[in-house]
């Protein structure tokens, strides 16, 4: 084993996993903001937009992250290319980042949902014999209590993402696994930067992991 | 201030909850709602602002009819304030932030205003020391206390309160209904769900029987309590009098 050629590939590496964050981070603002949406969605009481939140949510919940990368690395130019009228480039860090945060909502969505369905009728309506609409009983009575104890279940889907977003290998990102895996290569000590990328990968997770529980104990003291 | 005529309401298709219900309840009147247990006294008192629709009649609040599928229910639920049975304090706030909640949201009010607002409430609620504090710190009657505060702070021209003392331990019973007391001295319009016989003898204006969905009786306190006209109200008052000898 010959761990020497790692240290000079430092900021290649870091490259990379600046590039995953970037990743992870907007991939999970934008999961958990269109995750909510399809939540109140399935939610409604309209019949019909319900309905159309359960059949995305159930679609993308039933075929492979890698299938979505892949296909929206080669229909997103296309359906863009369609409603502009006009072909625009599109790189495979805007495609993907598109893949992630329309598949991993599916999955925000149904913890989103649990958390709204678990927040007691009670509140609801004490928000509207206050006055407040339907909108705002939502935004500052429901949502808060939701997220406040759906944290843990977010965070922990999150690391979960963090570990998918390796998948872009497949459109050619040089994302930290891939960069590892290419350096690897070229240097002819492959086994050594897959170890280190492990290393990494699991130390990262870990330490979230741990986050997660912390946040866990934390939060079944704050409750009533 | 509120008017019910011919209302009528049903749970399914079966279930005749509420029988052709008419009812007048005038301005700085207290009225005191009571019956055995799904009597429909609670969902009574919940058609008043909404959180029940009914299927048959009109309701007019404040002279809005809230019946018509055409009023805006929020523009009425301001001005009707409503205690519940559980409280319903929003744990994520704190017991200032519960009150000026609906205030700087519904009303618009400045913040600085709608806390001074909420200071001036907690006091009269005797519970300004626990203003920073959040409910799940607090005991069933300062929780109660503090939603008959978040209630007021909107300025309702009425209140209602659906057995606002059936949850609380028999000790903090008292607190909470010397705060409805000063309220109902104070002139406010109450409506008030409960099975505190001793407060609807001496703060209530009318009382009203309510059994299988209608209403038997409709009284003075002390007509209601000394001479009850109908069997089954003769019957509640004995067992609830008097529990030990039933």
């Amino acid at each position: 084993m010959d761990f020497s050629s790692i240290v000079s590939a430092l900021p290649d590496l870091l490259q990379g996993m600046l590039l995953t964050l970037k990743l992870l981070v907007f991939a999970v603002a934008g999961g958990i903001a269109l995750g909510t949406l399809l939540a109140l969605a399935r939610l409604s009481s309209n019949r019909l937009l319900s309905f159309l939140a359960g059949f995305y949510v159930n679609y993308f919940r039933s075929i492979p992250l890698l299938l979505v990368i892949t296909w929206f690395y080669f229909i997103v130019p296309f359906m863009l290319a369609w409603a502009t009228g006009k072909m625009h480039p599109v790189g495979a860090f805007a495609s993907s980042l598109v893949a992630f945060m329309m598949f991993e909502a599916a999955y925000y969505c149904e913890i989103v949902r649990a958390g709204i369905q678990s927040i007691p009728k009670g509140q609801v309506n004490a928000a509207y014999a206050l006055g407040l609409n339907y909108h705002q009983a939502m935004r500052l009575v429901v949502l808060p209590q939701a997220f406040r104890k759906m944290a843990p279940l977010l965070l922990q889907q999150s690391i979960i993402l963090f570990q998918d977003t390796a998948l872009v290998y497949a459109v050619g990102l040089m994302d930290f696994l891939n960069t590892a895996r290419s350096r690897g290569d070229i240097t002819g000590q492959l086994h050594e930067f897959l170890l280190f990328a492990g290393v990494i990968y699991f130390v990262l997770s870990f330490i979230a992991s741990r986050i997660v529980l912390r946040l866990q104990s934390k939060l079944a003291v704050g409750q009533n | 201030m509120i008017r019910f005529n011919k209302v009528n309401k049903w749970f399914g298709r079966d279930h005749h909850v509420l029988k052709n219900i008419t009812l007048e309840v005038k301005q700085g009147e207290v009225v005191v709602v009571c019956g055995p247990s799904g009597s429909g006294k609670s969902t009574l008192i919940r058609t008043i602002n909404q959180l029940e629709p009914v299927n048959d009649g009109v309701i007019i609040v404040d002279g809005i009819t809230i019946t018509d599928p055409k009023t805006n229910i929020n523009k009425v639920r301001e001005e009707v304030g409503f205690v519940f049975q559980h409280f319903n304090l929003y744990p994520h706030l704190t017991v200032l932030e519960n009150i000026t909640l609906a205030p700087i949201q519904v009303r618009k009010m400045e913040k600085a205003a709608a806390e001074q607002l909420g200071v001036e409430l907690l006091e009269r609620v005797g519970l300004l020391n626990k203003k920073d504090v959040y409910p799940a710190q607090l005991s069933g009657g300062q929780q109660q206390r503090v939603a008959i505060a978040r209630g007021l702070a909107m300025r309702p021209k009425v209140m209602l309160f659906d057995e606002p003392t059936s949850a609380l331990d028999p000790e903090m019973i008292g607190e909470v209904l010397k705060v409805m007391q000063d309220l109902a001295e104070s002139g406010m319009t109450m409506v008030v769900v409960t099975h505190e016989m001793g407060f609807a003898r001496e703060v209530s204006d009318r009382v009203i029987f309510l059994d299988h969905g209608e209403i038997l009786e409709d009284a003075k306190p002390e007509d209601f309590f000394t001479n009850p006209q109908h069997e089954r109200a003769k019957q509640f008052l004995r067992q609830i009098l008097a529990p030990m000898h039933q």
